[in-house]
């Protein structure tokens, strides 16, 4: 019954375009969601406007102020601080005081509203990160946030997944340094590849990957 | 339509010197083909069938509602706590995975062993096989929690730097029922592929055309064709032979790997698997004998079909029996008191009557098949196997929920007690279940025509008395 059948004759040569789709349409897609969904993709590079156009490459780099200066206790808590106001006018109501750039700083300080940051490294929620822990036993700034002092605007460069975490975690020593360089962002180990070691036998640092290390 | 039986027709002689004819007589190549297209071409299905799939679809529907509660509600909806965090969930897997291995027993294992009886059932009971393991499926699933990060159970490169614990046996769970599900399917639908070319051609509409056509996959019945089909059924069968025996034992590690009292038993996996193949033809037996009078394929699937699948429930119901006495016997054995323990709350502990119907339903009920009578009568046959069925699920009910409830220490002991959520769902599985098997039987070829011919006198040339 040939006339019965409801398929044109060229559909035979169209099976092994067909079959060519099917083998390749997977292996596009898996890439594209590989690819296409990592945090690489969609979370570096992130940088938001804020609501002041304040400069680290400015004050970091070209005035060499100490990261310290302003987010105090990143060595004592788990939050790094977001300096209030009164930081910003210790040195602008004496420099620049004039400035219109300024001007909404002053009114912050007047009228008692903080400035509204917009937050650029943002965990989830359900993950506990302590700067003290990892400030204080020789993880510089720069490890994960980058050449800061080179950036007008704050982005972020890692990728901050959780895979990301435990490349560190399982494998610490590459990204140890002194106590006394942990800010310097331009600081590297140089030709003494001993030194991670040295550190982490010094700070005795065996960092845990356990889930509840993170997810508390 | 009612079938044309022959009643004085008897294929159940089990005389070994004459080979015992596998249809009704007068069977040819275009009655067989025009008995199994009538139940797919004919334009209304019988009444039953919509007052069947009428109900399915509502439990069906209550399953599904009931889905959509568990997940935006929490799985607090189910009567699962500590210590029972297994329960309705697991048992319900477990039972239908079971069920879900009669399908590729019949067809692969018997194929391999040339066991011709296999053609007129092979393919209900692989459809079967797979209805029964997307509902397993789901159970697990669901039982998760958090079903939007289902794709967690899978090992694949992430960007949390994370895979699956492969020491543990839920992974191994994972892997061997997605296997099976896909090798089943697979089987399943190549065994098919002649059937829907001849579904193809016989159809009338355009739509019907179009769809059979489709899957037929441009079949024409060629030598070439026959040559390639048969070869990629053997490997098929050659595939899907370990995996019958392979994905019960992997389910039974899932408790076995555990020290819990009541699972720590090396005898898990072949006791599973011949629970598996037990419950599975039992299930087989429940749907083929309303079926085949349903749609009238009383000449295809005869009483012969339905005593043999009733010789295996006869055998490995026995096994399952052996499994219940060394259970307990080793339990004695081992000199450990929480074993023994384990063993004594089941029989006379709070859920004893689980115990007690499991003991009755899976091996006093099926030792009524010593009787010829019970193994050839069709409804005497569906009492038993039903109550079968009800005997494997409280088998797994006894072994996960009654061990959990009582472990080692009195003041964590717990009774658990089922929500109507859990009870609505395991209804509604079975809606899904029937759901699947109605629309199979009104749509799919439910008996493998080309198989059948292949094992009538005729194809052997029997006829002509070379």
């Amino acid at each position: 019954m040939k006339d019965s059948y409801p398929f044109p004759p060229w559909i035979d040569r169209a099976r092994p375009l067909a079959g060519a789709v099917l083998a390749v349409v997977p292996v596009y897609l898996i890439a594209l969601l590989y690819y296409g969904g990592s945090p690489r993709t969609t979370d570096v590079g992130y940088e938001p406007v804020q609501p002041i156009p304040y400069s680290h490459a400015v004050h970091a780099g070209v005035l060499g102020i100490d990261c310290r200066y302003c987010h105090t206790n990143v060595e004592t808590s788990a939050h790094a601080l977001v300096p209030p106001t009164q930081t910003c006018l210790n040195c602008h109501n004496q420099i620049a005081a004039d400035s219109p750039k300024i001007l909404p700083i002053k009114e912050s300080a007047a009228s008692g509203q903080p400035i509204r940051w917009v937050r650029v490294h943002d965990l989830p929620d359900y993950v506990y990160f302590d700067h003290s822990a990892h400030v204080s036993r020789g993880v510089g700034c720069v490890s994960c946030h980058g050449r800061v002092d080179r950036m007008e605007r704050v982005q972020q460069v890692e990728r901050l997944s959780m895979g990301w975490c435990l490349e560190c975690h399982r494998n610490p020593e590459p990204h140890l340094r002194p106590q006394a360089f942990i800010t310097r962002m331009d600081w590297t180990p140089g030709a003494d590849t001993s030194i991670g070691a040295k550190i982490r036998k010094q700070n005795n640092i065996n960092p845990s990957t356990d889930c509840s290390t993170c997810h508390r | 339509m009612s079938s044309v039986a022959f009643p004085a027709f008897d294929n159940t002689s089990d005389d070994p010197t004459v080979r015992a004819p596998l249809t009704t007589p007068g069977q040819n190549f275009q009655t067989i083909t025009e008995t199994v297209c009538r139940v797919v071409e004919r334009p209304r299905p019988p009444l039953g069938w919509y007052i069947a799939f009428a109900i399915a679809v509502a439990w069906t529907g209550v399953f599904f509602l009931l889905v959509v509660y568990l997940v935006s509600t929490g799985i607090g909806v189910w009567g699962n706590n500590v210590p029972v965090a297994w329960a309705f969930d697991i048992v319900n897997f477990v039972f239908w995975i079971g069920i879900g291995h009669a399908g590729t027993l019949i067809s692969a294992i018997l194929f391999l062993f040339r066991q011709k009886w296999r053609t007129s059932i092979n393919r209900a009971a692989e459809a079967m096989t797979i209805f029964a393991v997307i509902c397993a499926g789901l159970f697990p699933a669901l039982h998760v929690g958090r079903v939007w990060v289902e794709y967690w159970l899978f090992p694949y490169p992430n960007q949390m730097g994370m895979w699956p614990n492969f020491r543990s046996p839920l992974v191994w769970d994972v892997v061997a029922v997605s296997t099976y599900g896909t090798v089943s399917l697979l089987f399943w639908y190549l065994g098919m592929i002649p059937d829907l070319a001849t579904l193809r051609d016989r159809a009338t509409g355009t739509v019907r055309k179009l769809l059979y056509g489709l899957f037929a996959l441009g079949w024409r019945g060629s030598a070439r064709q026959w040559h390639r089909y048969e070869r990629a059924y053997l490997l098929l069968a050659a595939l899907s032979t370990p995996l019958v025996l392979s994905v019960h034992s992997v389910v039974s590690t899932d408790f076995a790997v555990a020290q819990l009292p009541g699972w720590h038993v090396t005898l898990f996996p072949p006791y599973f698997v011949a629970g598996a193949i037990f419950s599975g033809f039992a299930m087989v037996v429940t749907l083929m004998v309303p079926a085949r009078a349903f749609f009238g394929l009383k000449d295809l699937i005869t009483i012969r079909h339905l005593e043999n699948m009733n010789k295996f429930i006869l055998a490995t119901g026995c096994m399952v029996g052996y499994a219940y006495a060394l259970e307990v016997f080793a339990s004695w054995y081992s000199g450990n008191q929480y074993e023994w323990f384990a063993m004594v709350n089941r029989a006379v502990g709070p859920y004893a009557w689980c115990y007690w119907t499991m003991v009755f339903c899976n091996v006093v009920v099926p030792q009524l098949f010593w009787f010829k009578s019970w193994r050839t009568s069709p409804w005497r046959m569906v009492l038993v196997a039903v109550l079968v069925n009800v005997g494997m699920w409280m088998e797994r009910f006894v072994i996960i929920v009654v061990s959990l409830s009582r472990d080692f220490l009195p003041s964590s002991w717990e009774i658990y007690k089922p929500t109507w959520v859990d009870l609505g769902m395991l209804a509604g599985s079975f809606g899904l279940f029937f759901t699947l098997f109605l629309l199979f039987c009104r749509y799919l070829p439910m008996v493998a025509m080309a198989e059948v011919k292949a094992v009538l006198p005729a194809a052997h040339g029997s006829g002509h008395r070379h």
